[in-house]
């Protein structure tokens, strides 16, 4: 069952869902790495909640005008407006006012969606039971889409990629930049504005599918995600992608087989899982990763500290270390050197005593910059070099007898 | 309008509205000050989910669960973003939009699978609340005021908003001094061996005591306003800690009171016959006034901004 909904075989209007979810879940992670990298994520959040007011007047509009209140377009580009307001509501209040971007996010969101809140009673006061559905837009609803309303989804996800394709380049240097894109001619502020038009994109096409409280986690989950695959931004672009379409295809998926269960709730736990799994598991960034490299490098602490003891004939107390030496068939189990401990003991405090001399010596400079006591000698100096400093060191000598 | 009227119908609502919004506008102001104010954001969505989960638990829709259930989130909320942040290094806000989008996700979904039907709890009710519901129906007249057996039909909510705000009133009155000092200087606190990082926790967990008790009457995210908009626009009206402490109450009030007449009579003044939603009146209202203070209130610039 899950695996016919997964491969798009069941029925013509789950299809239309998942393929409308997927690509809205490739435009929004898309477009949500740029908001990320610019730090300004939870901006968000502001513009997803102040489409509430714009979605109650555009029925309210297109009712008074004598058409179906419910008409997808119309609504959605009242949801535009009002968020574009409560946009330009944040900008000015940081801008013009002590207060501090967050306070102002905070403030838009909830007065937006308490003004849309009484415009829904309005509404519902208006006309019994034609309202039904716009409620809908705060969770999401996919159950009873029209053809038309998929179209409309499918065809502004797939314009918003196409805008977001063609911007990236100056949006890449606005991430990393300003000054320097700036400098080279872009209008910053433009450009700024231009990352909020497609987020808020994103958000209205998303209305229908996600709901306005849960399209931010499309918008910020996917980026964070990808962030953990990658240090390349064109990489991060398209993994961010990746993720959001595979959450939200599952998550459709997932919704069409359990008819009960809302659409936006699952993408957006979908989603925070594909989050948490690249968490532990992403390679470099990722905890197990931090957690291996973290165990490894203890290791080699342990055994080259163990090797200089040895090699000055001092006992070893520590358990960890004697364990290590022992397994490297370097010392026996009560701290006794091996033959080949011996000798790789010699070796280690040799190198320690070559890394003085090199520290010591202004010309190897550069050389004695890598010094952190861990790495090998050999990594940094050429033969040539190493056998000029076991010169200054001096082999073996006699003792006068 | 006549004691017989107002008393069962409206003054219950308006009197938690009104708790409410000062329950929350205390600790918002702190929020503001710490550049915190999206931390309410974040507690308000995770309180669904801690209220379902102490639901799902006790099987009751009673204060102490409830409570302990928001309270329990926001801690989970608070641990969540920080692990997050330090173990992925993530930048704070997107940490914070990650785990308050996923925790209220659950509770939405945690909400829906589960049988609720048979008490008041269900997604919009959570979402906006229902502040006009909160009605006293043993009340018929002024002089119920007096009457234990009508006040023994007082309905709970409001028990629960007053413990909330003698819980943040308390808590501000004990830590007034370390909370002072840490929001405006958190080096110089730490110095003094105030410990910052618990207090700035226990500041969020009060906050979602406040946001609980919010939840009954206004939602999940209209308390957003509350906790934001008096603090917010108290903020531009003056350079003292204790007058904008003063102010935000004030602007509470008057958020909750004016927002609360509006929806209910609003309607009827105008000429139609329903009364539009309380709680997102009370935050327009609040948005109406932190609009005005914006753009006239005396120290609404950056100090040191040239004025424009």
């Amino acid at each position: 069952m899950f695996w016919n909904a997964l491969t798009l075989q069941l029925g013509y209007n789950a299809t239309l869902v998942t393929i409308g979810a997927t690509l809205l879940g490739i435009a929004a992670g898309v477009t949500g790495t740029f908001l990320y990298l610019r730090k300004r994520a939870l901006v968000s959040d502001a513009i997803s909640h102040a489409t509430l007011p714009g979605v109650g007047i555009a029925f309210m509009l297109m009712v008074l005008l004598g058409g179906d209140g419910r008409a997808l377009p119309g609504l959605l580009l009242g949801a535009a407006v009002s968020s574009w307001i409560g946009l330009l509501c944040v900008s000015w209040l940081t801008r013009l006012t002590r207060l501090s971007e967050d306070a102002a996010i905070g403030a838009v969101l909830s007065v937006f969606f308490g003004f849309g809140i009484v415009l829904l009673t309005v509404i519902q006061a208006m006309g019994a039971g034609r309202a039904a559905g716009l409620e809908s837009f705060l969770l999401g609803a996919t159950a009873g889409m029209l053809f038309n309303d998929a179209l409309v989804i499918a065809v502004g996800g797939a314009l918003t990629l196409v805008a977001v394709l063609i911007l990236r380049r100056p949006m890449t240097l606005l991430a990393f930049d300003p000054e320097y894109a700036a400098a080279r001619g872009i209008n910053v502020g433009r450009m700024d504005l231009a990352i909020m038009a497609l987020a808020l994109a994103v958000t209205v096409i998303g209305l229908k599918i996600v709901g306005l409280i849960l399209i931010v986690a499309m918008l910020i989950i996917p980026p964070v995600t990808a962030r953990f695959w990658t240090e390349r931004t064109d990489h991060m672009v398209l993994i961010s992608g990746l993720c959001g379409g595979l959450a939200a295809w599952i998550g459709a998926a997932l919704s069409a087989v359990a008819p009960a269960m809302p659409t936006g709730p699952i993408i957006v736990l979908v989603s925070f899982g594909l989050f948490v799994t690249s968490l532990l598991l992403a390679p470099n960034r990722g905890v197990l990763a931090v957690y291996l490299r973290h165990m490894r490098f203890q290791r080699r602490v342990h055994l080259r500290q163990g090797l200089l003891a040895l090699a000055q004939g001092q006992p070893i107390y520590e358990a960890y270390t004697v364990r290590l030496l022992k397994c490297a068939g370097l010392a026996h189990a009560d701290g006794v050197p091996t033959e080949a401990g011996r000798a790789r003991a010699a070796k280690a405090l040799r190198d320690e005593k070559r890394w003085e001399l090199v520290r010591a010596d202004q010309a190897f400079e550069s050389a004695a910059a890598l010094y952190d006591g861990l790495r090998d000698i050999e990594t940094v100096l050429t033969g040539d070099q190493i056998a000029e400093i076991d010169q200054r060191i001096g082999g073996p000598q006699g003792v006068a007898s | 309008m006549s004691g017989e009227e107002f008393v069962p119908l409206s003054l219950t609502p308006m009197l938690i509205g009104v708790l409410a919004a000062v329950a929350c506008a205390l600790p918002g102001n702190f929020l503001v000050l710490r550049k915190q104010a999206l931390i309410g954001d974040a507690i308000s969505h995770v309180v669904l989910p801690g209220i379902v989960v102490a639901f799902l638990i006790t099987g009751v829709v009673a204060a102490a669960p409830m409570m302990l259930g928001a309270a329990g989130a926001a801690l989970v909320s608070v641990l969540m973003i920080e692990a997050i942040r330090r173990l992925g290094n993530i930048e704070p806000g997107a940490a914070m939009g990650l785990t308050f989008t996923t925790l209220f996700a659950a509770g939405v979904l945690l909400l829906e699978q589960s049988d609720t039907s048979s008490v008041h709890l269900d997604v919009e009710h959570a979402l906006y609340g229902n502040l006009e519901s909160l009605i006293w129906l043993d009340a018929t007249g002024w002089e119920s005021l007096l009457d234990p057996v009508a006040l023994a039909g007082l309905p709970p909510e409001l028990g629960r908003v007053v413990i909330a705000l003698l819980g943040v009133c308390a808590f501000l009155w004990l830590f007034l001094r370390p909370l002072v000092l840490s929001t405006f200087d958190e080096s110089f606190a730490q110095a003094m061996g105030i410990a910052t990082n618990r207090l700035g926790v226990a500041l969020v967990m009060v906050a979602a005591l406040a946001a609980v008790a919010a939840f009954d009457a206004v939602g999940s995210i209209i308390v957003i306003a509350m906790f934001i908009c008096p603090p917010a626009a108290a903020r531009l009206m003056t350079n003292r800690l204790e007058h904008q402490v003063a102010w935000s109450v004030v602007f509470a009030v008057l958020s909750a009171v004016l927002g609360y007449v509006f929806a209910g009579y609003g309607p009827l003044w105008l000429g139609f016959d329903n009364a539009v939603s309380a709680a997102g009146m009370i935050a327009t209202v609040s948005g109406i006034i932190l609009s005005i203070a914006a753009c006239f209130a005396p120290h609404r610039h950056r100090s040191g901004a040239p004025a424009v």
